[in-house]
């Protein structure tokens, strides 16, 4: 009998396949941010201290709007063709479903951060003065966070009209603790004038509850009209 | 509340005063009905006569309004979707890979032993190549139709849930099908097909369920009294 990993294995794989195949999610978030951080070097020109507190500010918001783009797309390929019906007639748990859509998102917004990091060090001149090796840290459970909650949010507007529109709006206020614990953390940890752990604590808590949440009513959200 | 799984019961579906509604449009009005084992069933209707969501509601795709149905034995009809073949109108494929390649990934949600053998045996049984590496997305109309039959027999189901099957299909394919169809049938499944091609299913079918207004208003074996009554329009 298949289990929950296994299906899980199996529908990530196939996604994987699919994205290489079509590059639909990497390249419209790449180009979307890269656009992000040309506008913002150009709209301020901050010194290396103050690209330090900002910095926060601006990595997560630009990852925030660029993983949206990969969030939409996620659910749209399930859509063409009603390939999801095939899904939902199928004996095959809605965790397994739900859980390899999530990894999908972590692993290409994850791609996204390793692309444009370098460039936002090299725009704005930053450096940590804190401890680095939380940084990966807070990129893994901020960029949980924001997946996590995406796509299960993606999942539900997936049958509204404007959907596009639609998920931000759901997605964006419910994610406002888990962004604010990101920014902050960030800046601990590039400015040094500060203990991040507070914020790593409550990122992980954030992604603990939001998690079990999702993986809990996914199945209601899959099987609902 | 649910019933459990009873293999003796005699007919296979029940339908017991189905109605689904959508907003205030009622596209089921009361159905009810017995279906029995190893039959093959041709649901036949204008359009907006409620076939398609008669299908989806046996597929368990959408829940009813009032009413039950019970497919196997049980109204749990998740607990069965393991016994259950579903094609839809769209080809419920993913258009970037192949045809072995969809049929792979399905294979893994039915936990199919065995699968890449079975995923082969299939796409042969529709009349297709297993080796065609080329992406569903460039499949003809027809080709695409058969490769997504292939896919709701991928399980070897008990039941078969077929909506417009032959639509786009060429006369020879159709016929194809058809036999094919009738071969399960033979071999014991039972088989709804929705379709406004109900000549191609004379001879096939072993009863014409005729739908209008969202109500079954016959079920017959004979296609006769549906061409007399569509004659009397």
């Amino acid at each position: 009998m298949s289990t929950v990993a296994s299906l899980t294995r199996a529908t990530l794989a196939k996604d994987l396949r699919l994205e290489w195949r079509s590059k639909d999610a990497i390249n419209s978030m790449l180009f979307f941010s890269l656009l992000v951080v040309v506008i913002f070097s150009f709209s301020f020109d901050p010194t290396a201290e103050e690209s330090r507190q900002i910095a926060g500010g601006l990595v997560w918001v630009a990852f925030l709007f660029a993983a949206v783009v990969a969030l939409n797309q996620t659910w749209a390929r399930e859509i063409r063709n009603q390939v999801l019906d095939a899904y939902r007639v199928s004996p095959a748990p809605p965790n397994a479903l739900f859980l390899a859509k999530a990894l999908g998102n972590f692993i290409f917004v994850t791609v996204l951060q390793a692309l444009m990091t370098p460039l936002f060090i090299v725009f704005y001149n930053l450096r940590a003065l804190g401890p680095a090796y939380q940084l990966p840290i807070v990129a893994a459970l901020g960029t949980w966070a924001l997946v996590v909650n995406g796509t299960f949010f993606a999942a539900m507007s997936l049958r509204t009209r404007s959907r596009e529109i639609m998920l931000p709006l759901l997605l964006f206020p419910i994610s406002i603790p888990a962004l604010l614990a990101m920014v902050e953390a960030t800046g601990a940890i590039l400015t040094g004038e500060f203990s991040a752990k507070f914020w790593i604590v409550l990122l992980a808590a954030y992604d603990l509850v939001f998690t079990i949440a999702s993986l809990f009513l996914f199945g209601f959200v899959l099987q609902a009209e | 509340m649910t019933t459990p799984p009873n293999p003796q019961a005699a007919a296979v579906v029940i339908l017991t005063d189905l109605v689904k509604q959508f907003g205030r449009f009622a596209a089921l009005r009361g159905v009810s009905a017995e279906f029995a084992p190893g039959q093959f069933y041709a649901i036949l209707g204008d359009n907006g006569a409620g076939k398609t969501t008669l299908l989806r509601a046996l597929a368990g795709l959408i829940p009813p309004t009032r009413g039950s149905i019970s497919m196997l034995g049980t109204t749990e009809l998740r607990s069965v979707s393991g016994q259950m073949g579903y094609m839809a109108h769209p080809s419920l494929l993913y258009d970037e890979m192949s045809g072995m390649e969809n049929l792979r990934y399905f294979a893994r949600l039915y936990d199919v032993n065995n699968a890449h053998q079975r995923c082969a045996d299939v796409i042969r049984a529709v009349k297709l190549d297993p080796s065609l590496t080329r992406p569903v997305g460039q499949y003809s109309q027809g080709m695409r139709q058969r490769m997504s039959l292939a896919r709701a027999l991928l399980n070897d189901p008990k039941i078969l849930l077929l909506d417009e099957p032959f639509s786009n299909v060429d006369a020879r394919s159709a016929r194809e099908m058809v036999s094919l169809l009738a071969a399960l049938r033979d071999s014991g499944k039972t088989i709804f097909v929705v379709t406004h091609q109900a000549a191609l299913l004379e001879g096939a079918a072993d009863e014409f369920v005729w739908m209008e207004a969202g109500q079954i208003v016959s079920l017959t074996p004979d296609l006769r009294p549906v061409e007399t009554r569509l004659e009397a329009r």
